[in-house]
């Protein structure tokens, strides 16, 4: 299948690439730009004109329910969802149920994703049996079967000697471990921000030493075993300070945000609006501020999703009853687009937080459009106009903070190698 | 992000009753003006007016209360109103569409008003949120949020020994952290114009940014406590008596419990209020609970009426117009 | 149409009236209670002029109107107050205006609530048409035909004057 997308505003930030090309696409895997190929006969053309090129999307963190909570959502609800987003590859994080510690439950995934998938899925395997925080898991085995790396998600480990081996153990087989920093005898119970809302609203409350705490205690271990660490949804201006000392002190670790921390405070709790209800929490104006900021001075690598659907019951509850995670898929383009407006990074800088730096950390070659590369692409009508309803997302969640948002943009086509895996 | 105050209606009046803060000034004393008429209600031969005869009155409790659903139960029944009494155990706590079907059934029973207590803070909001157009909520405590009645006879209470609000130091001592009274009871004071409400606590007891809320926050009682109009202990639970938030309820009692000899130090006219139940020894002395001072029986009789003023205002909106005869 | 009620002749005449139901009844010492807030005013020139012995009583019928639910409260009315038993007693109720009867409805059913009085007197300032309920006055000071748009409101305590208004 020969594919020549003509006239697009093509945005490749691995290859300082922004300008109108014409990409060529053969066999899934991108051919050419700019000049068509020798004796290249297109089976299929389509016009970018006006439209913006982008390469696939690379979404750190994204729950897709199944396998275990296929009532919240299924693999094909969220990645159609991913791919309308523009987003061609997913990481997940193991806890699903049952749990990614062993590769049966990874094979199980990928040949469902083989028969419904519109994206990519990378799994993330368990860092301890059971998500437990007691016994290290078969990192081994859970390379052999496709793990990008390992996590404990946000299940806690109390026992740092644990902790450490883990750490050890994950560095031997060359595996990036993924940190949710939280220390949980800090955090637990809590579902907001520790602030003025949290008094006002008498919420039980997470400070932010939570996650500070926690930064210290793992960078320190990360420096001690040299293990590749990845720092998931950072939400503390402070955190962000301390990963920039550590990057600075010579410490190759790298770390990531989701995209509503950039927009979001705990003001827009409300008066208990239980779609606000996030972990890590929605913090203060100034930690917005400081995660921003953590962008443009490259102390974070990535934006991500953090996708958690849901169904309607599990909103259903006052505040802290209410389970918590956000639908965010649908609209994490678009809305992270829009911090062109309102910071200093450019276009392309937002792109590369949303597919290449991705990739990087992940250790692949993909979220760039260089010639060889497969052909994951998103074809983007920047001037597309829509709201944010339950029927305008594709998610089977319907719990977006952002509902009723006017979004500027859209992704019109995705293809993942080379294949229409989304058209509007 | 701002949002309209699901408690009013579109002409500013009280539709659900669940927190004070938002609250204009006026339509707190227009609760405690109200109470005042109901006030007499009780010392009369038949202890009852018709004004909700014919409504219902559901008392969701969440949470057991004793004393917080009796007097609710017994304004509702002196406004003539059919009271039902509903305790749903937190073990067999419903969520999502199982409490919302309860939620309908009882709108099915033609409810017309539904006091809600629960464990959790936002459960009022969640309620008035979900319950149809023609159904109230009255919020009877909400997890560490609010209890805005307790706060509104307290506020009567006040009122009938200090008459101004403007002149006043009030001073709030204990565990404000977990407190929905005392949350209630800030806005309320401020609302009303008290130039200086302190609270006082230790540390551990204390919200972070509970400056935030217009409050002087003292970690000493005894300088908190200096020329204080009004002296409110808050309950301390059980629960929290020993423990990372205090070492023990002897030593509480010795640094925060309201002892004769540090009362000495607030006004000599000082009131001191108790939203009960009292463990006394530890955060009153019983010569002080039971003393001259004390105005914790009051308070609890002043219940009544505050609860009366609530719902009649709640359930007695209706167009604006002049009484004609 | 009477464009100036004289309220002070008015009040005369039904002094002058009183004292003979009082007599005609054998009742010597009776009660009196006004209704919030015109009829206070008229029970309070009445109550003085028969230099009654008891004091009087004032009532807020708020809480017991039919009408509670379109017309809601109003808070700054004074409350009820009855400061005697009126238990086997006799009770001249005042009002200014007997329209519908409804606020004489409402004030007889609190009375009720308090005791169980010997008998009730009905003494109104104004007494016009549009009787909704079966209820009459005892002690009339001017009977008025007046339309549906037609007001009727006195206005005092001090000086107590009586106005006619048309509503559109």
């Amino acid at each position: 299948m020969r594919i020549h997308i003509q006239n697009g505003l093509l945005i490749d930030p691995a290859h300082q690439i922004e300008d109108i090309h014409d990409l060529y696409i053969n066999d899934g895997q991108i051919v050419s730009i700019g000049k068509a190929p020798d004796g290249f006969q297109a089976d299929q053309v389509i016009d970018a004109a006006e439209k913006m090129i982008f390469p696939g999307l690379v979404d750190l963190q994204t729950r897709l329910r199944e396998p275990g909570l296929e009532y919240k959502a299924t693999i094909a609800s969220e990645t159609r969802a991913a791919a309308a987003g523009g987003i061609t590859t997913v990481c997940l994080p193991p806890d699903t149920s049952p749990i990614l510690d062993t590769p049966a439950v990874i094979e199980l995934i990928h040949r469902r994703n083989e028969a419904a998938g519109c994206a990519e899925i990378l799994t993330i395997g368990a860092l301890t049996k059971g998500l437990a925080g007691e016994e290290i898991s078969e990192m081994y085995e859970l390379k052999r079967a496709g793990c990008v790396g390992v996590t404990n998600a946000r299940a806690p480990i109390a026992n740092t000697r644990v902790m450490r081996r883990a750490m050890e153990y994950a560095a031997n087989y060359d595996l990036t471990i993924f940190l949710h920093a939280d220390d949980h005898s800090l955090s637990e119970g809590g579902c907001a921000h520790e602030g003025v809302i949290s008094t006002r609203l008498g919420l039980a409350a997470i400070p932010e030493a939570a996650e500070t705490m926690a930064v210290a205690r793992l960078l320190m271990l990360v420096e001690q075993t040299g293990v590749r660490a990845h720092f998931c949804q950072l939400s503390s201006a402070k955190s962000v300070q301390m990963i920039h000392r550590a990057q600075y002190d010579g410490l190759p670790v790298t770390a990531d945000v989701a995209l509503h921390h950039l927009y979001l405070t705990d003001m827009d709790i409300g008066y208990f609006d239980s779609n606000c209800h996030v972990i890590p929490p929605l913090r203060g104006q100034r930690d917005k501020s400081g995660l921003r900021d953590g962008l443009l001075n490259g102390t974070l690598h990535a934006i991500c999703s953090d996708h958690q659907p849901h169904e309607p019951d599990a909103k259903l509850a006052p505040f802290c009853e209410s389970e918590p995670g956000m639908s965010t898929i649908d609209t994490l383009l678009p809305l992270a687009l829009r911090l062109a407006d309102e910071t200093d990074l450019s276009t392309p800088d937002i792109i590369s937080l949303l597919s290449f730096q991705p990739a990087r950390i992940l250790g692949l070659d993909i979220g760039h459009l260089g010639i060889g590369a497969r052909a994951d692409l998103c074809i983007f009508d920047p001037e597309a106009r829509w709201t944010v309803t339950p029927d305008t997302l594709l998610s089977q969640g319907k719990n977006s903070p952002f509902m009723d948002w006017e979004i500027k943009g859209q992704v019109v086509q995705t293809l993942l190698a080379g294949k229409t895996v989304f058209k509007r | 992000m701002k949002q309209q105050d699901i408690q009013l209606d579109s002409q500013g009046r009280l539709r659900h009753f669940l927190t004070i803060e938002g609250l204009k000034r006026n339509i707190l004393t227009d609760i405690l003006d109200t109470a005042e008429n109901f006030s007499t209600v009780g010392t009369r031969n038949v202890k009852k007016v018709p004004l909700l005869r014919g409504k219902t009155i559901a008392n969701l409790f969440f949470e057991p209360s004793t004393r917080t659903r009796t007097t609710f139960e017994l304004a509702a029944k002196r406004l003539s109103a059919d009271v039902l009494n509903i305790n749903i155990s937190t073990s067999s706590t419903t969520k999502g569409e199982s409490l919302l079907d309860m939620l309908r059934n009882l709108e099915a029973m033609h409810c017309d008003m539904f006091v809600v207590r629960h464990n959790a803070s936002g459960a009022a909001h969640f309620f008035a949120k979900h319950v149809a157009p023609h159904i109230s909520v009255i919020n009877g405590g909400d997890g560490s949020h609010a209890h805005p009645t307790q706060a509104m006879l307290d506020m009567f209470t006040i009122r009938r020994h200090k008459q101004d609000f403007t002149k006043l130091t009030v001073a709030i001592v204990g565990d404000i952290l977990h407190s929905r009274v005392a949350r209630s009871q800030i806005h309320a004071l401020t609302t009303l114009g008290v130039p200086e409400v302190r609270v006082i606590g230790p540390q551990t007891l204390i919200p972070k940014d509970a400056a935030g809320l217009g409050v002087h926050v003292y970690h000493d009682m005894k300088e908190g406590i200096r020329d204080a109009d009004v002296v409110i202990m808050l309950r301390l639970q059980r629960e929290r008596m020993q423990g990372a938030l205090l070492p023990s309820a002897n030593e509480y009692y010795r640094t925060y419990g309201l002892s004769p000899s540090k009362l000495r130090l607030a006004k000599p006219d000082a009131i001191v209020m108790h939203p009960g139940p009292i463990n006394r020894g530890v955060e009153i002395a019983s010569s002080v609970a039971d003393g001259p001072q004390s105005v914790i029986l009051e308070q609890v009789t002043n219940g009544i009426a505050i609860r009366m003023a609530v719902m009649s205002m709640v359930l007695g909106r209706g167009p604006e117009e002049e009484a004609e005869e | 149409m009477p464009e100036n009620i004289n309220v002070h002749a008015l009040l005369e005449g039904m002094t002058a009236a009183l004292r003979r139901r009082l007599q005609e009844d054998g009742i010597d010492d009776p009660l009196m209670i006004g209704i919030q807030t015109g009829g206070v005013w008229v029970a309070e020139a009445l109550h003085d002029k028969l230099q009654l012995q008891q004091p009087l009583g004032k009532l807020n019928i708020s809480f017991y109107r039919d009408d509670f639910t379109r017309i809601g409260m109003h808070p700054q009315v004074q409350p009820s107050s009855l400061p005697f038993d009126v238990n086997d007693r006799h009770i001249i109720l005042v009002d200014d205006v007997l329209h519908t009867g409804r606020t004489i409805r409402a004030a007889l059913n609190e009375i009720f609530d308090y005791g169980r009085p010997a008998s009730v007197i009905l003494a109104a300032l104004v007494v016009r048409s549009g009787r909704e309920l079966p209820i009459c006055a005892d002690i009339v000071g001017e009977e008025l035909q007046l339309s549906d748009r037609q007001h009727v409101k006195l206005t005092g305590p001090d000086p107590l004057k009586l106005a006619i208004q048309e509503s559109k």
